[in-house]
């Protein structure tokens, strides 16, 4: 079994509204350094079987079929094998 | 003191702000004014009401960015000070992450935004905000809310109950406190609670959409009305 560690972020190019709000945050918080806020997703779950290469296949497809949409959003992975 | 002044805080996001001016304004005759949530002058104010909305869209967490606007240090310090404030729905829970009061609003354990009217049973009639109201009377008020499943450590519960600060407990239509009727999943039905020192109340039930007969319901001016004749006194 896999332990897929996945982080979703939005494409540089694309707005994130979050981030610019959450960002106001700290300008009043007096954090004046702070810049460039994005906020992104990680996500984690198990991938029931053996074989890395079927692993990695099927965290691409829930990737590119649901978690992310790739036209807005990359996404990374790391796959840790579980005993 | 006069009649008290109300000062409703506009956050981006807020949505009940009106709400609350009509209801306090129009309905209930109190002098009511809006105030920025960019400017830190309370105008006077007796009583700030937090509204219910979005504010900030409610990225990161409810309530949390709205916390740090500038209008928000005035009213903490207001509050530290022993000034009145209610926060309302989103305003409770800027309150809660204000460290006005404390704990926390999860999301629904339904997963749903739920907005109906429910049923309040009053569980503390010394607060200066339910003082007076009829020990008989269970309050129709509104709820609307996606996260409003009150949360806290077992520590702070109890304190909450031995300081006798939960106010509003979800109930019955004849008071009766019971799971059934819990519509998010708060611990011990909570629907409202005041700090410590009793000049600070949360609740997530809508008193303002409470107030003009029109709506069918006025319960919600009670506690407007209870604050403002317990201020005169």
């Amino acid at each position: 079994m896999f332990r897929a560690k996945v982080l979703i972020k939005r494409k540089p190019s694309i707005l994130d509204p979050q981030g610019k709000a959450v960002e106001i945050g700290a300008k009043h918080l007096g954090l004046t350094n702070i810049k460039n806020t994005r906020i992104g997703k990680y996500i984690e779950f198990d991938v029931e079987t053996d074989n890395r290469e079927s692993a990695e296949k099927e965290v691409n497809d829930y990737c590119n079929k649901l978690l992310a949409n790739p036209i807005m959003e990359d996404y990374e992975f790391t796959l840790e094998e579980v005993k | 003191m006069n009649k008290p002044k109300f000062g409703v805080v506009v956050f981006p996001g807020s949505n009940c702000d009106y709400d609350a001016f009509y209801a306090l304004r129009k309905i209930l005759n109190y002098e009511t004014n809006f105030l920025w949530h960019k400017d830190t002058d309370l105008n006077g104010s007796d009583v700030i009401i937090l509204p219910g909305g979005f504010s900030y869209g409610d990225y990161l967490r409810t309530g949390a960015i709205a916390r740090f606007s500038p209008i928000m240090n005035s009213v903490i310090e207001f509050a530290k000070k022993g000034g009145y404030v209610i926060g309302i729905c989103n305003g409770f829970q800027i309150l809660l992450e204000a460290g006005l009061l404390p704990g926390v609003l999860l999301k629904n354990n339904s997963l749903k935004f739920i907005c109906k009217d429910v049923y309040l049973s009053v569980e503390n009639y010394d607060s200066v905000f339910t003082k007076g109201i009829d020990r008989d009377k269970v309050l129709k008020i509104p709820i609307a809310h996606g996260e409003g499943n009150y949360f806290t450590d077992p520590d702070t519960l109890k304190k909450l109950e031995d300081n006798n600060q939960i106010v509003f407990r979800y109930s019955t239509k004849d008071g009766k406190i019971i799971e059934d009727v819990n519509p998010n999943g708060s611990l011990l039905n909570i629907a409202g609670i005041i700090n410590k020192e009793g000049n600070v109340l949360g609740l997530m039930p809508h008193p303002e959409r409470s107030c003009d007969p029109v709506l069918g319901k006025t319960d919600g001016s009670l506690i407007f009305n209870a604050l403002a004749n317990n201020l005169l006194n």
